[in-house]
């Protein structure tokens, strides 16, 4: 779970941060951060099923399973394994 | 109508005290606490200093604070100025500079774009931060939004509740205008009164409905979520993001909720979903949508999946926060039309010469009322542009800006923008303002930004960028620096590089030359 949690924070440092090693922690939200908005959480959503080859589903996009790295980490392992 | 907007929510929570006025998350307030909440505020800003007629900027997510704060800050006749919590530095110091705010109630998540932007100010601008940062800095104070007992009180001191004339500014909503430097939209107590009593009237808005509150706040589609709830006692569920539409659709059934506002966009990341029924919503009674075009498409898939409630497509500008309603047991004979006006609302077409045009013509619509705003801050040529004030009577007679066709018995059909504004998720993005903040890559040497027709968006932004020299600068980064810089709906969606624009003989960029 921690190389997926490090993969996404990479991801969005590239991608959100403009490069910038911003510190955050994993349980922080990323809506209450103002880091993603609705549109960029589409686009994690992408990230992660193509990275993951998973497939992320309507009733899938809860704050409980994308909101923080914590949440993500325990998401996409549990879609994996299922 | 004499009322201001804080005697309104004081005559509902009379009448109701306890019911619930505000749901956010898993917090609930009552009218009567809500009065007694941001009556403590007010106090405290007075406090420190605030006035009647200081601008207060307001700086928060959609919550329960917010509306506290606003209500604090019309108590005191200040003038509230809320901002959307996506606002970076720039803008930020830039309005808190022109509208010399003198008080800012901030969220404290948000701390670090207030500190970048008034790092360079003298100071003038008291803070208080609602939520704990780690730090407090010069100039900055708690406000503790949850304090059981009022500083204030204990002293024995008494709280001002502003009584004064109705035309008295209120509020100060920023609004994107062709040049990029956005205008301060003012509207009077007078203006917001009598429009929300229109628009609730017309909903059939009453004390038993539960409205969701998606749409932001600091927009004025949103904050007369707001106002009619405080006006008739109707629940206000707040939310702050439209980033999972499934975990909205669990609070309205949880809530029951019966009032969906909404845009166009969020109708689109709706219907996908299943959930999105009456079957799973059956207290659903009523659905609005303003900002953008609703497409024809969009309509009967909302008729379809609740055939029992009323879709009510709506027009209007936030300076002067509403033109138009569709009443929707006309909409099947008018497609595509926005409707014929407002009651207590003058409205009609004039062509390029000002003449005053008869129903199946196409012209500029024009309108008339108490809901027209004040004018734009300390802008008066663009308010003049804008308003005609007569000099008999003071009746301010409004350009919209908009070009309208409307047929025999004078209902309206929107044909487009007179100017270069794009609307995208239902809000206006400046072309001007996104090239300016592109122009600031150093590889660019000229960029053009359009709008261009999507399915979801409506429109979507779209940036022409030429270079000044070799370099493997990408459409990622150019978005990515465009995000640092504006509120994410303003950076491009796509961006094309090309070799050079195309400029007209006399130098000015030619739009529609381009692929």
């Amino acid at each position: 779970m921690q190389q997926i949690k490090t993969t996404v924070r990479q991801y969005i440092q590239d991608n959100f941060l403009m490069g910038a090693a911003e510190q955050y922690a994993d349980d922080a939200s990323f809506m209450e951060a103002h880091l993603l908005d609705s549109t960029g959480f589409l686009e994690l959503v992408q990230f992660l099923e193509e990275t993951y080859a998973i497939k992320v589903d309507d009733d899938d996009m809860l704050p409980e399973n994308l909101d923080c790295l914590d949440a993500i980490g325990a998401f996409v392992q549990r879609k994996r394994s299922s | 109508m004499s009322q201001l907007l804080h005697q309104v929510l004081d005559a509902t929570a009379a009448r109701l005290p306890e019911k619930t006025a505000l749901v956010s998350g898993k917090s609930r307030l009552a009218f009567a606490d809500l009065v007694r909440r941001s009556t403590e505020l007010s106090m405290q800003l007075q406090r420190a200093g605030i006035r009647g007629g200081d601008r207060v900027v307001l700086f928060m997510d959609n919550g329960i604070e917010l509306v506290i704060a606003l209500y604090a800050v019309l108590r005191l006749g200040a003038i509230c100025v809320p901002l959307n919590p996506q606002t970076k530095a720039d803008k930020f110091a830039a309005i808190v500079v022109k509208t010399r705010a003198s008080g800012l109630v901030g969220q404290a998540s948000l701390a670090a774009v207030w500190r970048e932007a008034l790092s360079d100010c003298d100071g003038g601008c008291r803070i208080f931060v609602a939520g704990m940062p780690t730090l407090l800095e010069t100039g900055e104070e708690y406000w503790d939004h949850e304090a059981e007992t009022a500083r204030g009180a204990e002293a024995g001191e008494v709280a001002t509740s502003f009584s004064g004339d109705c035309n008295h500014p209120a509020l100060i909503s920023h609004t994107s205008g062709t040049t990029g430097v956005p205008k301060g939209v003012t509207l009077s107590h007078r203006n917001l009164v009598s429009i929300v009593a229109t628009i609730g009237d017309y909903l059939g808005i009453q004390e038993h409905d539960v409205i969701l509150g998606a749409l932001p706040l600091s927009f004025n589609y949103g904050l007369t979520q707001l106002l009619m709830a405080c006006a008739t006692g109707a629940t206000l569920v707040l939310e702050r993001s439209f980033a999972f539409p499934v975990a909205i659709l669990q609070t309205m059934a949880r809530e029951q909720v019966t009032v969906l506002p909404a845009v166009p966009t969020m109708f689109a990341m709706l219907a996908p979903l299943k959930d999105f029924s009456a079957g799973n919503l059956p207290r659903l009674r009523l659905m609005t949508s303003a900002s953008a075009e609703l497409m024809p498409e969009q309509v009967e898939i909302l008729e379809h999946r609740f055939p029992a409630a009323d879709l009510f497509v709506m027009y209007g500008q936030t300076e002067c926060t509403r033109i138009s309603f569709m009443p929707p047991d006309q909409r099947a004979l008018r497609r595509g039309s926005i409707g014929c006006g407002l009651p207590g609302q003058a409205c009609w077409l004039r062509d390029e010469s000002g003449e005053r045009l008869g129903p199946g013509s196409t012209g500029e619509l024009v309108v008339q009322g108490d809901h027209v705003m004040l004018g734009y801050w300390e802008d008066p040529e663009a308010t003049a542009r804008k308003i005609h004030r007569d000099p008999g009577d003071g009746m301010a007679t409004m350009y919209t800006g908009d070009l309208f066709r409307s047929d025999e018995h004078g209902w309206l059909y929107f044909l487009e923008r007179m100017d270069d504004i794009i609307k995208t998720r239902g809000e206006k993005v400046s072309p001007r303002e996104v090239e300016q903040a592109i122009l600031r890559i150093p590889q660019v040497s000229e960029c053009l930004v359009v709008g261009v027709a999507d399915p979801l968006l409506g429109q979507a932004v779209k940036a022409y960028v030429a270079l000044n020299c070799a370099t493997d600068l990408t459409e990622r980064e150019v978005i990515r620096h465009c995000l640092a810089m504006l509120e994410s709906y303003m950076a491009p969606k796509t961006v094309a590089f090309v070799d050079a624009l195309p400029h007209t003989y006399n130098g000015k960029v030619r739009r529609h030359d381009l692929p």
